[in-house]
């Protein structure tokens, strides 16, 4: 399958899933877990910033539509699609390796520690945000620690699970381009 | 214009979503309508009897022309199709826009006649409500026990299902329990809709007033039917609020 239509499956199921089934759990009336930013993780290493950007931006703005909300999910959204190739950089085995594969998993980066610290970082930033600018409107500080806190753990727990449950197959590319 | 189109859209397929969990809580939304309908039966005129005509003829013939233009208000039925719960401003989505007589500015209530909140935006075939748990939701409420003194009710942001109620001062005796009904003071709903219960009343140290939480009438995790409620009087008196402005200026 091409990676295009891959993508455009994987959009669509991710904001299916979490608009239809995780929106809908409520731990103790307070946490929500959040899984769609997984997509913007998972996008090719070879893909220009801005469309990396833009595309983020589409997620985050499709999930505001359905929570009737000004824009929160797109900001954050746009902000860890930006963070996302620094931190890639950061973590990536050696100089190079990012043409082996075609996108980040515990295998093109070079074992389960990397990985999931890539995924935390953005995890944290992306809820911190998030809950941010939700936190404002009231000015409710004990929201933005608690949901950001519980939500992360969350969050990272289902990460967890779905890296386990659907496990990308990732052909090894020779590195001579 | 960008929300109005993303309304159409997200609603219509939440309504396709919804109308398979719908199927899952028929047996529930069925107790709640037959519950209503002996709310509506008990209050027809046949059950009361009245031995005395003299009563009948100082009671006035009243005006029972439903088609007149005496009528104030006109419900209109909507299935709800999206609801949401713990964000910081939540929306209830149904399925009756502006193709179907609604429009902003509609105070909706559900079968039970708890208040839910009021229509903000409108597409075509759906309308997005700003429930009760809303930064912006003010609503102008007062006790059953004390229907001289109004208050009003607003969210915190905190807990679902729980808002506050401020501006009754401590010389009344609120209990736990208490009903909270609307005032009947804003065009936008009618006198005596149920808000909530008192769960729990404390002395502002700061002001002569209680701070009152309330528990809603209106279980926000699971509303299915609503009733938009239109105040046909709204228009009129719109325009003469604005009449008055021009003349004070």
């Amino acid at each position: 399958m091409s990676p295009l239509i891959k993508n455009i499956i994987r959009f669509a199921l991710f904001v299916l899933i979490q608009v239809f089934v995780l929106d809908r759990i409520h731990l103790h009336q307070l946490v929500t877990p959040y899984l769609y930013f997984l997509f913007i993780l998972w996008m090719p290493f070879k893909m220009n910033r801005s469309w990396q950007m833009v595309i983020a931006f589409l997620l985050g703005i499709t999930l505001d539509a359905f929570h009737h909300h000004p824009g929160f999910h797109a900001a954050a959204c746009v902000l860890i699609a930006f963070i996302r190739p620094y931190l890639i950089n950061l973590f990536i085995p050696q100089e190079g390796a990012e043409s082996n594969y075609n996108e980040p998993s515990v295998k093109s980066m070079g074992g389960y520690l990397p990985y999931f610290i890539f995924v935390t970082v953005l995890t944290i930033i992306h809820h911190a945000w998030l809950f941010l600018l939700e936190a404002w409107q009231f000015g409710n500080l004990w929201y933005f620690f608690g949901n950001t806190l519980f939500s992360t753990a969350i969050s990272l727990l289902l990460i967890i699970i779905t890296e386990l449950l659907f496990v990308r197959k990732q052909k090894f590319k020779t590195n001579t381009i | 214009m960008f929300s109005k189109t993303a309304l159409e859209v997200t609603g219509n397929i939440s309504s396709r979503y919804n109308r398979v969990q719908y199927y899952f809580l028929l047996d529930k939304t069925n107790d709640e309508l037959l519950k209503a309908n002996e709310r509506l039966l008990n209050q027809q005129k046949q059950n009361f009897s009245q031995p005395d005509t003299g009563n009948l003829l100082s009671a006035g013939p009243g005006i029972n022309d439903t088609l007149s233009a005496n009528r104030k208000w006109l419900y209109h039925a909507a299935k709800v199709v999206q609801q949401s719960i713990i964000q910081q401003n939540n929306y209830v989505i149904i399925h009756r826009g502006s193709n179907q007589q609604l429009r902003n500015d509609l105070g909706v209530v559900d079968i039970n006649n708890g208040v839910v909140g009021k229509i903000v935006e409108t597409s075509e075939n759906f309308s997005a409500i700003m429930s009760l748990l809303h930064k912006d939701s003010k609503v102008s409420a007062k006790l059953f026990k004390y229907p001289d003194v109004a208050g009003t009710i607003f969210w915190d942001g905190k807990t679902p299902n729980i808002v506050e109620l401020i501006g009754i001062p401590k010389s009344l005796k609120v209990a736990k329990g208490d009903s909270v009904i609307t005032s009947g003071l804003t065009a936008t709903y009618p006198a005596g809709y149920m808000i909530g219960q008192v769960a729990e009343v404390s002395p502002d140290k700061s002001s002569s007033n209680y701070q009152i939480k309330i528990k809603t009438t209106v279980n926000f995790y699971n509303v299915q039917m609503v009733y938009a409620i239109d105040n046909l009087e709204q228009d009129e008196i719109k325009a003469l609020e604005k009449k008055l402005e021009k003349k004070n200026h």
